[in-house]
């Protein structure tokens, strides 16, 4: 830490010269009245560098936190773990860039995790802009360090489908009936892994990423509850779906990865586990974004303890008068 | 001009001028997108994919003259686009301003052109024209439309009907006649998601809330399981009493509504965790842009440190 500070004294002259004109308030108007009349945007500038800093000292220092795997995530990774080499899975990526920061580095963990036990992946998508978040996650993972697998043979893109929950209902019975070809224009009947494969029952595994409507309730209530003995459902959601869905654990949904934070535990047993002594760094981006949670979630905790300080004090002197 | 906006500009300037010094007089660099060119069979070149700084680099010191790595200019004016962007919705948290604006109506002039075209290609061409002109969408769009999916099937008649009909809307007569689909797609929407949530929520939920409260596994009694099954099951039965309004929240019924509310609440406060956990991953993966591809201040996945450890092996 002392070197960072040392070496990167401009940052500390910055964030020191943008916070000046707040301290001198404080000094001039006192703390309690400045708190009072707070206007927001020193928040946002609070939050921006609370947010910044870790990922600054982060990239450039290189560390990550500590994470601890929790049941839900091992339990994800074990749904994965018990697949046999060939084994067919649905990977349905049902998010666009709006909450890629979230989600994206799920779904690399989940290509890796599926590609080092040498799965057959069948990616779709259920919204307009996933194809490309598909294409980011192959790219990323599969093109760049998994080069023996060859497209129609282990892995294909489906593509997208409008008609929200009706597509899950559809293809449950029956792919064909939607998809004619795959994303890339490509007749079913001529993609050699899709030979047989007439409807997602045939899937030992589906892997759902989700951003929310369409996502995993639509894919609990029409994929799994119809057919409970024959599909089986893991998940990765945003942190504001999360909450919703842990009712469906573990009935209808085997394992779920909520937010940041569910990314992260997953990530560590996937390169904990296929990653060697010296994991790639790309696979490592949720570990390192748990650094400004940490960061600014301390300073939320901060502000809500200050403003009900400020409230019960308020309180008081008015019940003095 | 007011104080304010003066210092702003000042602001600007200085950033501006920062950031035009740092891409085009220093050695760092900042905001380059590179590609490489994958060659077909014959040696023509098949698409350029991107490719990082340090590949281009290295790429350079093999050999100078090659082409196969190259600055892709389109790609980069591209960041600087989304760089310039993101800070303009990023300013509305200071005040509404035109940056802001053109931003946002950029996101929804181009959000709702890709949706049309994404709703053509993917869904219209191969699952209502492809169905019913199989052999025309052949030879116009999908060459590779082929096999039993590409077998006639009139049925889909009656979609193209239902969606002239929905059409119909725009004209200045008639406009009753788009209320038929409307009824048909409200209809099917609404049966269909009525089963869901019976189906999938209601008897779901109920039979995953009926727990053994006293839980004995194979070798003995499980007081963990048999606290949490406990847990479950009041939290369940208060939160219902809650909702509860046909008798007055007095006595038994008020202790147990008001454990109802403290459970909901919990329920909120996790939710709004998660909600500030998802909201800060966002921004924090735009800073990450910004410091990251943009400004090239960190290099968290080594996009560019081999290539800074060539320059510096090979001093320059």
């Amino acid at each position: 830490m002392r070197d960072f500070i040392t070496q990167q004294w401009w940052l500390l002259v910055v964030i020191v010269a943008s916070l000046a004109p707040l301290v001198a308030r404080f000094v001039s108007k006192g703390v309690l009245s400045t708190l009072r009349t707070l206007d927001r945007r020193w928040i946002f500038l609070l939050m921006a560098w609370a947010v910044l800093v870790p990922i600054y000292y982060i990239g450039v220092t290189g560390q990550t936190f500590p994470e601890v795997p929790s049941a839900l995530a091992r339990a994800t990774f074990d749904e994965i773990e018990k697949l046999r080499e060939g084994d067919p899975i649905l990977l349905s990526f049902d998010y666009d860039p709006g909450t890629e920061g979230e989600l994206s580095p799920m779904a690399t963990a989940f290509v890796k995790h599926a590609a080092e036990k040498n799965l057959k992946m069948y990616f779709m998508a259920l919204w307009p802009i996933a194809p490309q978040m598909i294409d980011n996650a192959t790219d990323k993972v599969i093109k760049a360090d998994y080069p023996n697998l060859v497209y129609g043979w282990d892995y294909v893109n489906l593509g997208y489908k409008s008609g929200y929950e009706a597509v899950i209902k559809v293809i449950v019975t029956n792919l064909r009936e939607l998809y004619t070809t795959d994303s890339r224009g490509t007749a079913l009947q001529d993609i050699p892994m899709m030979q047989g494969i007439e409807n997602i029952q045939q899937m030992k595994l589906i892997i759902e990423v989700s951003s929310g409507y369409p996502g995993t309730k639509e894919w609990v209530q029409y994929g799994v509850t119809p057919f409970p003995d024959r599909i089986r459902l893991v998940a990765g959601t945003t942190g504001v779906q999360a909450t919703t869905l842990y009712p469906y654990i573990p009935g209808q949904l085997a394992g779920l990865l909520g937010a940041i934070k569910g990314a992260a535990e997953y990530e560590k047993l996937v390169i904990d586990k296929y990653g060697g002594p010296h994991p790639d760094p790309k696979y490592l981006d949720a570990l390192r974004r748990m650094g400004p949670q940490l960061v600014a979630h301390l300073l939320i905790i901060l502000l809500i303890a200050v403003a009900n300080i400020l409230f019960f004090l308020d309180k008081r002197q008015e019940a003095r008068r | 001009m007011k104080r304010e906006s003066l210092v702003w500009m000042a602001i600007m300037l200085i950033g501006a001028t920062a950031l035009v010094g740092r891409a085009a007089f220093t050695s760092k660099g900042m905001g380059r997108q590179y590609v490489h060119a994958v060659s077909g069979p014959d040696g023509q070149i098949r698409q350029y994919e991107p490719a990082t700084q340090a590949e281009y680099q290295r790429a350079v010191v093999a050999n100078p003259n090659q082409t196969e790595y190259q600055l892709s200019m389109p790609r980069t004016i591209g960041l600087w686009v989304a760089a310039f962007f993101t800070l303009a919705i990023f300013s509305f948290l200071y005040r509404d301003n035109p940056f802001y604006r053109i931003a946002e109506a950029m996101l929804v002039g181009v959000s709702a052109a890709y949706w049309m075209v994404v709703g053509f290609w993917d869904v219209l061409v191969p699952n209502l024209l492809g169905k019913i002109w199989p052999a025309l969408v052949q030879s116009w769009a999908m060459p590779g439309l082929s096999g039993p999916e590409a077998a006639r099937n009139l049925w889909y008649i009656a979609p193209l009907l239902l969606g002239i009909m929905l059409l119909w809307r725009l004209s200045p007569k008639g406009a009753w006649i788009a209320r038929w689909p409307l009824a048909f797609v409200i209809g099917t929407t609404a049966g269909l998601r009525m089963i869901g949530f019976l189906h999938g929520d209601f008897l779901a939920q109920i039979r995953s809330s009926i727990v053994p409260l006293v839980v004995i596994t194979t070798s003995a009694f499980d007081p963990w399981q048999s606290l949490r099954n406990l847990i479950v099951v009041s939290a369940v039965l208060c939160s219902l009493v809650y909702f509860f309004f046909s008798f007055e929240h007095t006595g038994v019924v008020g202790k147990a509504a008001r454990v109802g509310m403290w459970v909901l609440m919990i329920t909120f406060g996790a939710s709004f965790g998660y909600t500030v956990m998802g909201r800060i991953a966002l921004l924090a993966i735009r800073i990450e842009f910004l410091l990251d591809d943009w400004l090239w201040l960190i290099d968290p996945i080594h996009r560019r440190a081999v290539a800074i450890g060539f320059r510096i092996a090979l001093g320059f």
